[in-house]
């Protein structure tokens, strides 16, 4: 996966994961890919449900221990 | 901006005020569960169509009226709080968001008893669970602890109460009980019924049909009545003689459901039985007091769910189903799905895992469904 923004969400609480990875995508192209990593286990169904929302697709989500990763394309 | 407690909505659903919600979870989580109530309205916009202000929905809130702002812990409440009342709107957030709305207990008294002493029923109108504290004498008995352990400890220590004895109807699947906690820190007895609990790997009292356990020196029997079906182990009680405490067997509206220790076909002679013929040889005058509720509509005008066990009969309709095979299709055809991480309640309450309160938290997340109707 090839990640063009990172972003490192970890030890945010909601909605602080949401608006940082709002605010990154404004300043990607469509079809550009942000990677962003969360312990907030909230995140996981608003990130999905954000992405959904804005027409943006979840290439790829893992989760490492406590932390959750997402590749998100700009849609 | 003002901070509102769950405490305060509790008693605008019970006192049926309007309440007007602006929920801003997902959906998905908005949809399996809220906070219900008859004059309760809602609007459901998660927090991240909000960020950029709230022009689209403007037209849709009430201006003349405060708002409650909720979401699933409150920061987002807050945030999203704080762009209305830039806009002029009157605005409050629920402190906590959904999870303290589901760990909120309203103590509501359901009576003063013959003998002396109170029956106190706690509403957990979040997840429509029901506990109960007979006090009697200096002495208390718990019956169905939630694990907010505190409320009860509070609630017996502010009446200057020693909390003696700890029931568990059954071994539940919906919720995490609190009894064994209770039991632990007060030195009291816990009791559970030794047909669930041959899995679990703490002490425990063997609580079996027809006994009676008196609390406090005022003399009031819990009269233990085996009625298995819903589990194979399911007890109710009979305080004072006039109150039915019936687990997860019998609801206001609706009858327990037997597959969620996974036994469906095996169990459903025994919820028959129990139903149409054990309850049906008690007297009518018996106020049914359920370890649940499912719907808003069955709280009475001061929030308490009880109902005499003769009306139940004529208007429940899982008690009125003469056809065997009827009611055989009734209780494992259609059956609602399952209480979220139920199989991990389950092992919680037999002390099998440990989990962590957040984890204890989550798992309990949504409403319950014990029943079927």
């Amino acid at each position: 996966m090839n990640t063009t923004t990172f972003l490192d969400a970890k030890g945010l609480a909601c909605p602080m994961p949401i608006v940082r990875a709002k605010k990154a995508m404004k300043d990607m192209q469509t079809g550009e890919v942000l990677e962003i990593h969360t312990t907030d286990k909230g995140s996981v169904s608003d990130l999905t449900a954000w992405a959904a929302s804005g027409n943006h697709e979840i290439k790829e989500q893992q989760q490492e221990s406590d932390v959750f990763k997402f590749w998100i394309q700009k849609g | 901006m003002r901070i509102i407690q769950s405490s305060e909505v509790a008693k605008s659903v019970i006192t049926k005020e309007s309440l007007f919600i602006l929920d801003v979870r997902n959906t998905d989580a908005f949809e399996d569960w809220k906070i219900e109530g008859e004059r309760v309205r809602h609007l459901n916009v998660p927090y991240f169509d909000l960020l950029d202000g709230i022009e689209e929905i403007e037209d849709q809130l009430p201006k003349d009226e405060e708002i409650l702002v909720v979401c699933a812990k409150e920061g987002s409440s807050i945030m999203v709080a704080e762009i209305l009342e830039e806009a002029g709107f009157s605005v409050g957030y629920l402190s906590g968001g959904m999870k303290a709305w589901s760990e909120y207990l309203e103590p509501v008294k359901i009576a003063d008893l013959k003998s002396g002493g109170e029956l106190y029923q706690f509403v957990r109108l979040g997840k429509g669970c029901l506990s109960y504290m007979v006090m009697s004498g200096g002495e208390a008995a718990i019956i169905d602890a939630t694990r907010m352990t505190n409320v009860f400890t509070d609630f017996a220590e502010q009446r200057g109460v020693k909390i003696t004895n700890v029931f568990d109807t059954h071994l539940h699947a919906d919720h995490i009980s609190g009894g064994r906690q209770i039991a632990k820190t007060t030195g009291a007895t816990y009791w559970l019924p030794p047909k669930d609990a041959e899995e679990v790997v703490f002490e425990y009292a063997a609580l079996e049909g027809d006994m009676s356990i008196q609390i406090g020196d005022t003399r009031i029997d819990i009269q233990a009545l085996y009625s298995p079906g819903h589990t194979i182990g399911s007890t109710s009680f009979i305080v004072d003689d006039s109150y039915l405490m019936t687990g997860d067997i019998l609801f206001i509206d609706s009858i327990g459901r037997p597959d969620l220790a996974g036994l469906a076909e095996d169990w459903v002679g025994d919820l028959r039985e129990s139903l149409y013929s054990r309850y049906k040889e008690l007297s009518k005058d018996l106020t049914v007091l359920p370890a649940h509720f499912m719907i808003i509509d069955e709280l009475n005008e001061d929030g308490s769910v009880s109902e005499k066990l003769g009306v139940l009969y004529e208007q429940n309709h899982g008690l009125n189903i003469e056809d065997e095979k009827e009611f055989r299709e009734l209780v494992t055809g259609n059956l609602p799905p399952q209480p979220n991480a139920y199989q991990e309640i389950r092992e919680t309450n037999m002390g099998k895992i440990q989990p962590d309160e957040e984890t204890q938290r989550e798992m309990e997340i949504g409403p319950n469904r014990c029943a079927v109707r």
